[in-house]
């Protein structure tokens, strides 16, 4: 009953927090001085054309009329047509999700590979200089925000040995007539093996970039919450009893560790996400946040709304899960 | 060193000196940059266009660390570039942890319907994309010194707030709180003269951090052609510009990035040290 409440609670936060972002973006960019339309038509343009432009989409009606109208619109799953690319919004931001959540994922692995391993290091070596390597390198990662990262990459990867591709998301000569546009997915159901490490190394650039400061958070507290448990009984126990040392740390403190990073990861990933819009201008990847940079050049009204409205439901929508996923693993609120 | 306690002071850093001195010096090449740039920043020639830097065969005096396409030197555009990325940093950063700081504050110690209200607003605030958000105000306050303060203040203000409401929020329930009270001291007068003190060493280092932020989101805007008008020398401006000819001159972008990441470096671990300085249980 009170883990039902909860979820309804945080539902109706999320409603809450949507309806928030919505309403920004819509007067945000609404006081916009250029019109949008304006630039959309030759420069032999009458005004009635322009006005015969701006009623089709809406803008010659008051800025609460068009929330209303934008908003119902919203409810039967229409977000408008996009200005730059005449398109309905809804396809294009759909056709571009994957590539972002592809990416996305994929940067999420790399950290957790990276930063699990640094901490699972640090804890076998505590209190030796290896540790304080770790910690170092960790601060050092930690510093320098996904987007000096991503130039750094293109410099020692892209450039002094060229063995990653740095723009793109997929070789044109591989481009294989994909169905959905979870390319990285599709090609592996397919079997095509080449395909998927062609996506892979020209995702690998770009993914590290995002993963590293988030391999480095997740080292420091994942290593800081290990060796808190070493000190625990049960783990003294499991000592005595003969098992290694790997062992313990691998198989009695994790599982107890792992909680408080798996809390931190999913905020952090929210930030993972948001950097993606940078990483995929600087690597030229066809993504969400790509496209969101266009539409901003563009002035394309709808397009913009769509795209912040899709990455704050993406950011709750995680939030919301690591909140569930914590109530499932952890069992003192499992039983309540 | 001892201080009242009795307890030994931990020296000061290697790190903290280090980032000190990166950071002065630029300041001191910001200050006096007509005197220390060998060039005009924004002198085009181009009969020294992608000059490479002195160590190499075909350098050419005068042109340190080579030069651009437009055959601008790039040494004296790091140096003008110090003086927008330096008042960036001071004036977004200190303005940034006001308005977030205040909220912050009032937030966590008067609690009620004001903390419901500025915690809705945080809330809604971390559901946008940061990088997205600040390219979006530029693109509506058109490009400019004063857009991209604005910018950042109105997108960073909820790292403030969120941390110094926490902090105000433990300090006050703590006991010296409540006697400034009983000794008759209003609620504003006590969150002023009893809670600010406490919460300021987190909000200096917090700031430190920001400045470092402040920076890099002045050079994300740069990047995506969208901070000060093209001409003005920027570090962002000139890295966007590296990148495109980067197989024909890796030296437009190798020196303004390392410039800024010195300086982002800089100024994040100068924080993280004043941090751990501040830390009572550390300390």
């Amino acid at each position: 009953m009170t883990l039902l409440r909860l979820i309804l609670l945080r539902i109706l936060t999320t409603a809450i927090t949507l309806f928030g972002v919505a309403v920004i973006v819509f007067v945000v960019i609404r006081v916009v001085p250029g019109n949008p339309i304006a630039m959309m038509l030759p420069p032999g343009a009458t005004d009635a054309d322009i006005a015969r432009l701006q009623a089709q989409y809406g803008f010659d009606k008051s800025i609460f009329e068009q929330f209303i109208i934008w908003l119902g619109g919203v409810m039967q799953g229409d977000f408008g047509t996009s200005i730059s690319l005449r398109q309905p919004v809804s396809m294009l931001v759909l056709g571009r999700l994957p590539a972002t959540l592809e990416l996305s994922i994929f940067a999420l692995v790399i950290a957790v590979i990276i930063g699990g391993m640094m901490a699972l290091t640090g804890t076998r070596y505590r209190d030796t200089k290896t540790e304080g390597a770790i910690d170092v390198t960790a601060g050092m990662a930690l510093s320098v925000p996904d987007f000096l990262w991503g130039l750094v990459l293109i410099l020692l990867f892209g450039v002094l040995w060229p063995v990653f591709h740095i723009s793109g998301r997929i070789s044109p000569s591989l481009n294989i007539d994909f169905t959905t546009n979870f390319y990285v997915f599709e090609s592996l159901l397919r079997l095509r093996f080449d395909v998927w490490l062609d996506l892979l190394s020209h995702m690998f650039m770009p993914a590290l970039a995002l993963a590293i400061p988030l391999a480095a958070i997740i080292a420091q507290l994942l290593k800081q919450s290990l060796k808190e448990t070493m000190h625990l009984d049960y783990v003294t126990l499991a000592r005595t009893k003969g098992y290694g040392e790997h062992h313990v740390i691998t198989r009695e403190a994790l599982p107890n560790a792992i909680l408080p990073t798996l809390t931190l990861v999913g905020v952090q990933f929210t930030f993972l996400i948001g950097g993606t819009v940078i990483i995929e201008r600087l690597f030229s990847y066809e993504g969400l946040g790509n496209m969101a940079i266009d539409a901003v050049i563009n002035r394309d009204l709808p397009l913009i709304q769509g795209i912040v409205i899709l990455f704050a439901l993406l950011f709750t929508l995680v939030n919301l899960a690591v909140d569930m996923l914590y109530v499932v693993l952890n069992p003192r609120l499992r039983h309540a | 060193m001892r201080d009242a306690r009795g307890d030994i002071k931990r020296p000061i850093g290697l790190r903290l000196w280090l980032s000190g001195g990166w950071l002065t010096l630029l300041a001191l090449a910001a200050i006096f940059a007509p005197l220390i740039a060998p060039q005009d920043p924004l002198a085009q020639d181009l009969f020294t266009s992608r000059l490479p830097p002195f160590w190499d065969a075909k350098a050419e005096a005068g042109y340190l660390l080579g030069s651009d396409s437009l055959g601008r030197d790039v040494l004296s555009r790091i140096v003008y570039g110090a003086r927008l990325a330096l008042i960036v940093a001071l004036v977004a950063g200190t303005l940034t942890c006001l308005v977030g700081g205040t909220l912050g504050l009032i937030a966590g110690y008067y609690r009620g319907w004001p903390d419901r209200i500025i915690s809705r607003f945080v809330d809604i605030w971390m559901a946008f994309p940061p990088v997205l958000f600040a390219i979006l105000l530029i693109a509506v306050l058109g490009p400019g010194l004063i857009s991209i303060i604005i910018a950042i203040v109105v997108i960073d203000w909820t790292r403030f707030a969120r941390v110094i409401r926490a902090e105000a929020m433990s300090q006050g329930v703590m006991d010296y709180v409540a006697s400034a009270q009983v000794a008759g001291r209003g609620r504003f007068g006590t969150m002023i003269t009893e809670i600010l003190p406490n919460v300021l060493p987190t909000m200096v280092a917090l700031l430190t951090l920001e400045m470092g932020i402040a920076v890099i989101v002045e050079a994300i805007l740069s990047f995506v052609n969208l901070s000060i008008s093209t001409d003005s020398p920027t570090w962002g401006g000139m890295i966007s510009e590296g990148r495109t000819s980067v197989h024909q001159a890796w030296w437009v972008l190798v020196f303004p990035l390392i410039t800024l990441f010195l300086t982002v470096l800089s100024f994040s671990q100068l924080g993280e040290g004043l941090k751990d300085r501040f830390d009572p249980v550390l300390r």
